[in-house]
């Protein structure tokens, strides 16, 4: 029987949150008001991530539409491969190659943010460390062994992992807080890639619940009078 | 209802019998005027079963039940349909919210006994409604032809082939293929826009004219045309127009708050409504490490896990689905409503409802010892609440039900 209770308190413990999984992730508040970071996180997606990462659900149109920028600006800024702003970013890494050369073929990165959570994507491209036994030399704190290259490595400079944590070596052209103010906006941009109706959907949610409030309060009204000769 | 007796009004009238069932169904239905919070849910699964229906038809003008489209013409309705993101998330949080109300609306029969005779076949009725509910969620999931939809489907597909001898063949014809693929998304797509729906409105229909033909139970298990006014009409019943369709509307304007509280704020529910690995395309490759089906199958699911052997917990998870069916006839109480029940019918719901909603939360966790032995537990438990019921709720004290409805 004390076996059971035991059994039934370990059982409610992760509802209770008792129980903490996941412990090395850093919380990561998700910003989408912010419009200039959205564009320094989209300018940072489109310089770092699509060379070999295709988000092949994001249009650029849409992007300009949605981060305040012109076609133009776009067209310009952003779009490499020549073709018009309305294409979605394709890459020209065929994924066999991408196999071939990274063990994986890189996943295509429109719902990252959606399939891993944004604090996943934060932690995960703030703790590459130096590792001279993987193949690009780099190793992950958050995703062990991943097969990706440490590509902001310009950005932040090099770790390394002593004692379980992560170390400076190396310094890149940002200072540690403005790469993690950096790699912010990139994760804040890839929460908005993931749905972009994010950006109209909670706005419209308050106006459709003060709707209903009102209308909800109609009702009981209604439901009160017709009610009021039922004994 | 207007004066039939001329114009337009009556010209229909002397065709087509509108008015009569207007009468019928709902401006002289009668029912008891003590109707309580658990009579909401009802009329709110009618409103979700038509709000499935209107946003699935706008889902299929632009989804593509294929292999190679399906998912990305999912991002497509997200991003490039008009309001095509509300329309799926209206959907996708309507499913949860359907099997929300309907477990409500089942526990509302199980407590005030509305399953016991007369109304054995509305409860039946009832019953297949629920069925055919888990097979439409289960195929619906299937069409965003994400890693969970994938696999959750290879799971639940291949525990047909645990039935002996015709298993494997009987598997294969329902995936229409060697592993699940474009011919088992086909006709999962036939089914879910088509088919089921259809035996569903059907079902919906029997189960409502079953009703009105005994009747509505209510809270206190009276039987409200045993005491007829002068004029025929029970004392104690209400037409259902207006008194209960004002109540209704001001029930389906609460459940709306709640309801666009989440398609607008949480559509996800933190992974339970919208799971965070379905978001990844289907990929028969690579294996979730972890497979769960989503919430409303999750107790059943449990008990398939706590059963060693595979067959056999197929076996038990059909079970355990047929308990519900024999609820009329397994409950011996003299009286329906729980109010007047003694209490070994009050303990045996309460660790039917530990049992059911501990099988939910663990059927959604990642087996491990414990877990699995917690399961067990909760399975016998939840058998036992079925199998005893003959025994306890003839042996429990009751009350005297009155002779009239009750209210507060």
């Amino acid at each position: 029987m004390r076996k059971l209770i035991l059994a039934c308190v370990l059982a409610a413990a992760p509802l209770l949150g008792v129980a903490s999984e996941g412990g090395e992730l850093p919380g990561f508040k998700v910003d989408l008001t912010n419009r200039a970071g959205l564009q320094r996180g989209a300018r940072t997606f489109v310089n770092y991530c699509v060379s070999c990462h295709s988000a092949e659900f994001m249009r650029y149109s849409r992007l300009a539409q949605d981060l305040g920028l012109t076609p133009e600006q776009v067209q310009a800024n952003m779009v490499f491969n020549g073709g018009d702003a309305n294409q979605v970013m394709r890459v020209a890494l065929v994924k066999k190659d991408g196999a071939r050369w990274f063990g994986q073929a890189p996943p295509d990165l429109t719902l990252a943010a959606r399939s891993r959570g944004a604090e996943w994507l934060y932690g995960y491209l703030r703790s590459f460390y130096l590792d001279p036994s993987r193949p690009f030399g780099v190793n992950n704190a958050v995703f062990p062994n991943a097969a990706m290259p440490h590509v902001l490595a310009g950005l932040q400079g090099t770790q390394a992992l002593t004692d379980g944590h992560l170390q400076p070596v190396a310094a890149g052209t940002l200072t540690p807080t403005e790469y993690d103010a950096a790699v912010r906006d990139l994760v804040n941009f890839m929460v908005y890639m993931g749905e972009p109706a994010k950006l109209v959907r909670y706005g419209l949610g308050v106006k459709v619940m003060l709707f209903l409030l009102v209308f909800a309060g109609l009702a009981y009204m209604v439901k009160r009078e017709y009610w009021r000769d039922v004994h | 209802m207007a004066n039939r007796s001329s114009g337009l009004a009556r010209w229909i009238d002397d065709r087509f019998p509108i008015f009569d069932w207007w009468d019928d169904h709902v401006g002289q239905y009668y029912a008891p005027k003590n109707f309580n919070f658990w009579y909401f849910f009802g009329s709110l699964a009618l409103a979700v079963l038509v709000l499935q229906i209107v946003t699935g038809i706008f889902l299929t003008m632009h989804y593509k039940p294929s292999e190679d489209q399906a998912f990305a013409s999912i991002e497509y309705i997200m991003r490039d349909v008009n309001w095509g993101w509300l329309i799926r998330y209206l959907h996708s949080t309507g499913a949860s919210m359907f099997f929300v109300v309907v477990y409500l609306h089942m526990f509302r029969g199980i407590i005030y006994g509305s399953g016991k005779g007369p109304r054995e076949l509305v409860w039946l009725f009832g019953m297949v409604i629920y069925v055919l509910l888990m097979a439409e969620a289960f195929m619906g999931y299937l069409l965003p032809w994400g890693q969970m939809s994938y696999w959750g489907a290879q799971v639940i597909i291949s525990l047909f082939g645990a039935i002996p001898i015709i298993g494997d063949g009987l598997s294969l014809w329902i995936r229409g293929d060697f592993a699940v693929g474009d011919p088992t998304l086909n006709r999962f797509f036939a089914l879910h826009v088509a088919a089921v729906p259809l035996l569903i409105v059907a079902l919906v229909f029997f189960h409502i004219i079953a009703l009105h033909e005994t009747g509505s139970n209510n809270p206190d298990g009276v039987e409200i045309k045993k005491k007829k006014g002068a004029d025929g009409k029970p004392l104690d019943g209400i037409p259902f127009h207006p008194y209960y369709t004002v109540k209704d509307i001001w029930g389906l304007s609460v459940f709306a708050l709640i309801f666009a509280a989440i398609v607008f704020f949480v559509p996800e529910m933190w992974g339970k409504f919208l799971e965070p690995d379905n978001f990844k395309p289907a990929d028969a490759m690579v294996t979730p490490p972890h497979i769960a089906p989503l919430w409303y199958f999750a107790p059943f699911y449990s008990i398939l896990r706590a059963v060693p052997d595979k067959f056999l917990g197929v076996v038990a998870m059909g079970g355990a689905i047929f308990m519900l069916f024999l609820v009329p006839w397994l409950d011996r109480s003299p009286v329906k409503s729980i109010r007047y029940r003694g209490p070994l019918n009050r303990i045996a719901l309460a660790i039917f409802v530990v049992s059911f909603i501990g099988l939910g939360y663990l059927g959604t966790q990642p087996p491990s010892d414990l877990y699995t032995l917690l399961a067990r537990v909760f399975a016998v438990l939840y058998f036992l609440f079925f199998l005893s019921m003959p025994i306890y709720t003839r042996i429990d004290r009751t009350r005297p039900v009155p002779e009239r409805v009750t209210t507060k």
